[in-house]
């Protein structure tokens, strides 16, 4: 299968989209709304930045709809570093990842942050040559965005609180099931195929109310029996390697070095820090701290020492004070 | 050693905290250590960089000049096959946000090009290359590297 045509450049393969996130591993990749809080991240250690026109912290408190940041400020980001730059749209919304690829953006999150755009689908990804990171809050989520594309995956935590408990949650979740699909069977890892394809079918059924048998497309141009038979393989291969085939990320409430730690230590390949640094006291110590923390995150006397005299962490909310229907984590199918 | 992909602002900037940069340089001038550098690694063996210099520590290892980013963005990032100097069969490279080695002197030998940027290149103990073999399943070029070593 090795393509031996020495004159062809292929783009945005499956190995060049994934590479992108493996390269990414053991890094932090911080939120940034402007220019200059880019080069504090890059200067901090930031392996990457996610730019936007607030971060989630604000967003939930501004309310209203949340769509992609201005392509200006996006664009200013990018010619002021030279880490990558990634930038979210919001669940659904093709048009604004076209918009983000024409830029030039490195990567796209397809984010639960942003209020979703389509209420039955996620974005086909594979239609990108840019690699796309997406939420999940358990394998049934990360299953379903790896099969529809998704070169990199992070747990949705809740954003915006500066509380961990939701992406501690969410990790555990997905590995737990991982480490349970140890003891499936065939028919088992059936089932669960069964149970992980269901939301597209869902989505067809109410869109058409027509009956769903395997020839029915149910996503893009993909039929029900195909979609089965992939995420199937997605599930074979998550058993056998015991971990999901791509990069996984932490994101969704990390305030402190101890937070990004811990995500690492149950798992986590890196992590994403929204409101956490620079809705804190001490952003650039913090940003450092949250780097050193991720790069020795299995090694106390670090952690300690990098923990000392940060300042004050951003406030953080208690989930259960949230009403339910603002909760971010609930968006995506 | 390897040096792997990532980027290399991140890399620089850890390796010269931890430490370990010095560590690195004491082995450089003792003429002890072997170091393969992919993507990042190809730009921090160099000597010289194009552009901005402040936000990567080199370990001017190389008598080669080295550019970020030469390709482009990830949008550009590319798969390809190429001739690598004394492999016989092409060999399946993969390129992300890649540096290129804009030019070598001294004892650097080119090892592989693609539209006369090279992305391969050999001095000494020393092996960069701007595409990732870790990427992929093909060991010809961690072969080359240990046969460089015994």
């Amino acid at each position: 299968m090795r393509e031996l045509d020495i004159t062809k450049l292929r783009y945005g393969t499956t190995l060049v989209k994934k590479g992108f996130a493996k390269m990414q591993k053991g890094g932090v990749i911080m939120d940034v709304i402007n220019a200059e809080q880019a080069r504090i991240a890059e200067g901090s250690g930031a392996v990457a930045v996610m730019a936007l026109e607030r971060v989630p912290a604000d967003i939930r408190a501004h309310g209203g709809v949340a769509r992609m940041a201005d392509p200006k400020i996006i664009q200013e980001i990018m010619h002021t570093i030279s880490v990558p730059v990634m930038a979210k749209v919001r669940i659904g919304h093709f048009v604004e990842a076209q918009a983000l690829e024409s830029l030039g953006v490195d990567m796209i999150d397809e984010s639960e942050v942003l209020t979703p755009a389509d209420p039955f689908y996620h974005v086909d990804k594979r239609k990108f040559t840019i690699p796309f990171v997406c939420g999940c809050r358990n394998l049934g989520e990360a299953v379903r965005r790896i099969w529809e594309g998704a070169a990199m995956m992070r747990t949705k935590g809740e954003a915006g609180t500066g509380n961990i408990v939701e992406a501690i949650r969410h990790q555990r979740m997905v590995t737990s099931m991982i480490s349970k699909l140890k003891e499936m069977d065939k028919t088992g890892l059936q089932k669960l195929t069964e149970e992980y394809s269901q939301s597209y079918v869902n989505s067809m059924k109410t869109l058409t109310n027509q009956k769903i048998v395997d020839k029915t497309v149910v996503f893009e141009e993909y039929i029900y029996s195909d979609v089965k038979k992939e995420i199937f393989d997605i599930l074979k291969e998550i058993k056998e390697i015991q971990r999901l085939p791509v990069v996984n990320f932490a994101a969704g409430g990390i305030a402190t070095p101890a937070d990004a730690a811990i995500m690492m230590q149950l798992g986590s390949d890196g992590v994403f820090v929204g409101s956490g640094i620079f809705k804190s006291d001490n952003p650039e110590k913090r940003a450092k701290a949250i780097v050193e923390a991720v790069a020795h995150y299995d090694e106390p006397d670090v952690i300690a020492e990098v923990s000392k005299d940060l300042g004050d962490a951003m406030i953080g909310i208690e989930i259960e004070s949230i009403p339910k229907e603002q909760l971010l984590q609930k968006r995506g199918w | 050693m390897i040096i792997p992909g990532g980027e290399s602002t991140t890399i620089s900037r850890i390796l010269f905290k931890s430490g370990v940069y010095d560590a690195i340089l004491q082995r450089l001038r003792q003429d002890t250590l072997y170091i393969m550098g992919t993507c990042a690694g190809c730009v921090l063996l160099a000597k010289e960089i194009v552009g901005n210099k402040d936000d990567v520590k080199l370990l001017h290892a190389m008598d080669m000049q080295v550019e970020r980013n030469a390709f482009g963005r990830q949008k550009e990032s590319f798969e390809k096959s190429i001739r690598i100097k004394g492999f016989s069969e092409p060999y399946n490279a993969i390129f992300i946000r890649a540096p290129t080695i804009k030019k070598v002197w001294g004892k650097c030998e080119i090892l592989s090009e693609i539209d006369k940027k090279i992305i391969a290149a050999r001095q000494d103990k020393f092996l960069a290359l701007s595409f990732h073999p870790e990427l992929t399943t093909d060991l010809r070029i961690h072969e080359y590297f240990l046969e460089m070593i015994v």
